[in-house]
């Protein structure tokens, strides 16, 4: 029998930015508001102080700030026929646990979404005509627009102390930023960070392309700076320890740093941690949420009833507690109905490295996590599709979080792993080579979705959530033109080496090797309960008062980190439960 | 008995070494390999006549974790797979068989950040392990394959008694997965082998191998120092500064 805890306001599953976000509007709003995070408590003092946090076998071998798998992982099938097997090792992506969760060894990479993207399928249709788009592709138009987000990709970039440059302010073109952006109603909270070797030499190469080259907006500051809450920030020291680590400087926008610290002085937050949610109860006729069950730190299973039920775990472990409670329709991909799971997309992460003489002080071991330099001509609508062939566009950028030799060295095509010869040349280009990205979109396909697996259990005797994705043909030409786009501008540079890893025709979605923890959709967003799981403000079309916060919002992906977006959408949704839900609890749309 | 070799490392290392001779030679000699398999090499120590200097195993380093014969077969492939040279310091010198054996008994050894249930399919490569074996396992169990290859197919002879030319062909077969070994996958073995000798030659040194931080100083790293402020946008000449490690030592 679950020991039953006292009624909440608010129960929030996961205490990452979303999480945090949302605790803190809905505390705001004079809520009470318990949060439930599966992890450990997390600070920077003294969970990432130095010289404790830069210890790379820690950190990027034993995975310390990463979630285990013992406990909980997905598997992973290519196609609809095969058997899934498990993650069993951190591979692909990377989920966050404990506070903070993965925005607490994120990288710091924060963009705005461009208007096209949100419009995507509509704008392809326009463009290139509705056969341009494959039978199998589902993209969809998200249900808002650029507009209605502006004011919180604004304010989210404020509580992050964006360091960049703005584009477009109020429709003028400002020197130095993006000039294919939307319209800011401001300049970035601070100027951009500045250059190491590889982002400035991308500046010239790309101009010699013909681009547009700006700084990458990066939620590590540039200078000292208080949030809108009083957080205070540091001017980041390019420790070279971000994707990974936590930071040790207070400079790395987090939850721990920009939203935590308030939230913990205040009466009506309550943070329980290793409190693993199993489910979502829903009432008899399974319209609305009446809590959750927990295991807590002892591992006594604890029912927390709620008014509201938010979840603001990771983008995957979303999904999966959709499924696992019953919230919404499971997606079928043989007979299209159904929507909790449909969507699943990823991101085309490809990468070419340049290797230079000993005069070049390419330096990788300074990082500053999302700082650089990238450019956006082969993106949104600047691309030209039809005569690149594909759907989606890209970014390229020279960015350097910071390496260090167990996080691994790139030597040339052609080097043998070991021995004199490897030694050689990890010696000569560990401080003279740098690499530029690729980051494509990845557009959703009908065969793309998320379900329950069948066979494999977590360690609380749970079906594992099963990824059901493999590369498209879409996706793997987009691969090819944008990679070799970044060879031709990286040859102006005169590299002595040099390597691209484009994918190739047939290639198969490898789960061993990292590419990018931007996992997204599977509880996506729309204007119809028949093809999204949830409506224009995250709420679940058929359970009221359960709202799902995160890049399972996504219909697909584009070609920019989704921190920023899921921010903004964070925001959103928190805007209207405090201006109309909580006037009026039920749905916000009518289906 | 290394008549061939000629990496002086080794030769010093092995010297100090004195456990290691008669261990091995009592394996080669008849004496069952399977008493040493999964017994610590402390314990191994006390049930052997005890000769001069067998306390003192691997320099100043006594393996808890691995046998005797396992550590004689770790560090001539330390040897091989980063060799002591005109580059820089090689694996043993700096003590990455240490950083193995302390590294083996972490709960990460034991894949305690691993999905290890079962059930265990084969699958794709792009599915990666999905195996049974945690690191430890894999690295025990591909040592004693590797071996008793060996002796099949070398008189009688284990890994390091073998040639540096022998080994280096052994290990190529198995990286390219050619080499066909009872109860393990050679290209397995290899690669976790491979990872784990080069996370214990770049690790800091409080994790056993690097030793005065000597991988980080071949390669230029600053190691731990972690503020660069003010070499971001230096471009005419190298980072001036030797490398710091996590206990505060500079190196």
């Amino acid at each position: 029998m679950a020991n039953v805890k006292p009624k909440v306001d608010a129960v929030i599953v996961g205490m990452g930015w979303t999480g945090a976000i949302m605790a803190k509007e809905l505390t705001d709003a004079g809520l009470n508001v318990v949060v439930l995070e599966r992890g450990a408590d997390r600070d920077t003092q003294p969970d990432f102080a130095y010289p404790k946090v830069v210890d790379e076998l820690e950190g990027s071998v034993h995975r310390r700030y990463l979630q285990s798998l013992a406990q909980e992982t997905v598997t992973v099938r290519h196609n609809l026929t095969s058997t899934a097997v498990p993650y069993r090792q951190m591979g692909s992506f990377k989920p966050g646990t404990g506070v903070g969760g993965a925005g607490s060894h994120w990288s710091g990479c924060h963009f705005r979404a461009l208007p096209e993207d949100f419009k995507l399928r509509t704008n392809v249709e326009q463009r290139y005509g509705a056969s341009f788009i494959p039978s199998d592709m589902s993209i969809q138009d998200f249900p808002v627009s650029y507009e209605d987000l502006e004011p919180h990709f604004d304010h989210f970039e404020y509580v992050c102390g964006t360091s960049g440059k703005a584009g477009i302010i109020s429709g003028v073109k400002q020197p130095g930023g993006n000039p294919f952006e939307g319209s800011r109603s401001r300049e970035f909270p601070l100027g951009p960070n500045p250059n190491y070797l590889g982002a400035e030499m991308f500046y010239g190469a790309a101009r010699e392309m013909g681009w547009d080259p700006y700084p990458i907006p990066a939620s590590n500051a540039s200078a000292p700076y208080v949030n809108p809450y009083g957080c205070q920030m540091g001017p980041c020291n390019a420790c070279g320890f971000c994707s990974d680590y936590g930071c040790l400087n207070y400079s790395k926008a987090s939850p721990n740093i920009s939203i935590l610290p308030v939230l913990r002085q205040r009466k009506n937050f309550e943070l329980r941690t290793h409190a693993q949610v199993l489910k979502v109860n829903l009432d008899s006729d399974g319209k609305k949420a009446t809590g959750v069950t927990y295991l807590d730190a002892q591992g006594r299973e604890v029912e927390q009833q709620a008014d509201l039920v938010l979840l603001c775990a990771f983008s995957l472990y979303n999904v999966h507690l959709m499924l696992l409670s019953g919230i919404g329709k499971p997606y079928d991909p043989q007979t299209g109905e159904g929507t909790v799971g449909r969507n699943y997309s990823y991101q085309n992460l490809n990468r070419v490295v340049l290797f230079f003489n000993k005069e070049v002080q390419a330096n990788q071991f300074i990082g500053i996590g999302g700082a650089g330099t990238t450019m956006d001509n082969l993106n949104g609508n600047q691309l030209d599709n039809a005569k690149a062939g594909f759907v989606g566009g890209g970014i390229i950028w020279a960015r350097q979080p910071g390496g260090g030799p167990v996080r691994g060295i790139n030597v040339p095509p052609g080097t043998p792993n070991w021995g004199t010869a490897w030694k050689q040349a990890a010696s000569d280009a560990f401080r003279h080579s740098f690499y530029f990205e690729v980051q494509g979109a990845c557009m959703s396909y009908k065969q793309h979705y998320l379900s329950l697996d069948p066979t494999y259990k977590d360690g609380f005797g749970r079906p594992l959530l099963r990824i059901n994705f493999d590369w498209h043909d879409n996706e793997i030409k987009a691969s090819q033109f944008l990679v070799g786009k970044a060879l031709e501008m990286s040859k102006i540079l005169n590299p002595v080496a040099l390597a691209g890893d484009a994918k190739k025709p047939g290639e198969h979605y490898n789960i061993t090797k990292y590419q990018s923890t931007h996992t997204c959709g599977g509880a996506i967003m729309g204007s119809d309960p028949k093809t999204s799981a949830l409506n224009r403000y995250l709420q679940s079309w058929d359970v009221h008062n359960v709202f799902a916060i995160g890049a399972n919002a996504f219909p697909q992906n584009n070609g920019y980190n989704p921190t920023g977006m899921v921010g903004a959408l964070a925001y959103w949704s928190a805007k209207a439960i405090r201006e109309q839900y909580l006037k009026n609890p039920g749905p916000l749309v009518q289906a | 008995m290394f008549d061939d070799d000629t990496s002086a490392a080794r030769r010093d290392f092995l010297r100090k070494s004195l456990t290691l001779i008669p261990v091995v030679t009592l394996a080669s000699a008849g004496f069952p390999s399977g008493a040493f398999a999964q017994t610590p090499a402390s314990d191994v120590q006390q049930s052997l006549p005890a000769g001069p200097g067998a306390a003192a195993a691997a320099g100043d380093y006594t393996p808890t974790f691995f046998t005797p014969q396992e550590w004689a077969f770790l560090i001539a492939a330390c040897d091989r797979l980063i060799p002591s040279d005109h580059v820089g310091p090689g694996a043993v010198e700096l003590g990455v068989p240490e950083f193995l054996d302390r590294h083996m008994q972490t709960p990460y050894a034991n894949g305690g950040i691993w999905y290890m249930q079962g059930p265990f399919l084969e699958a794709a490569p792009e599915f990666g392990y999905q195996g049974r074996l945690n690191l430890r396992e894999t690295l025990r169990v591909g040592i004693k394959a590797m071996d008793a290859h060996c002796k099949k197919t070398y008189d009688g002879k284990v890994f390091a008694e073998l040639s540096s030319a022998q080994q280096e062909d052994l290990l190529k077969a198995a990286e390219s997965g050619k080499l066909a070994l009872e109860d393990i996958a050679s290209k397995l073995f290899f690669s976790n082998l491979l990872n784990e000798v080069r996370n214990g030659y770049f690790a800091d040194p409080s994790h056993g191998g690097n030793k005065n931080m000597g991988a980080w100083k071949m390669i230029g790293y600053p190691g731990m120092r972690a503020d660069y402020t003010d070499w971001i946008t230096v471009r005419d000449k190298p980072y001036p500064l030797a490398p710091v490690d996590l206990s505060g030592r500079r190196g």
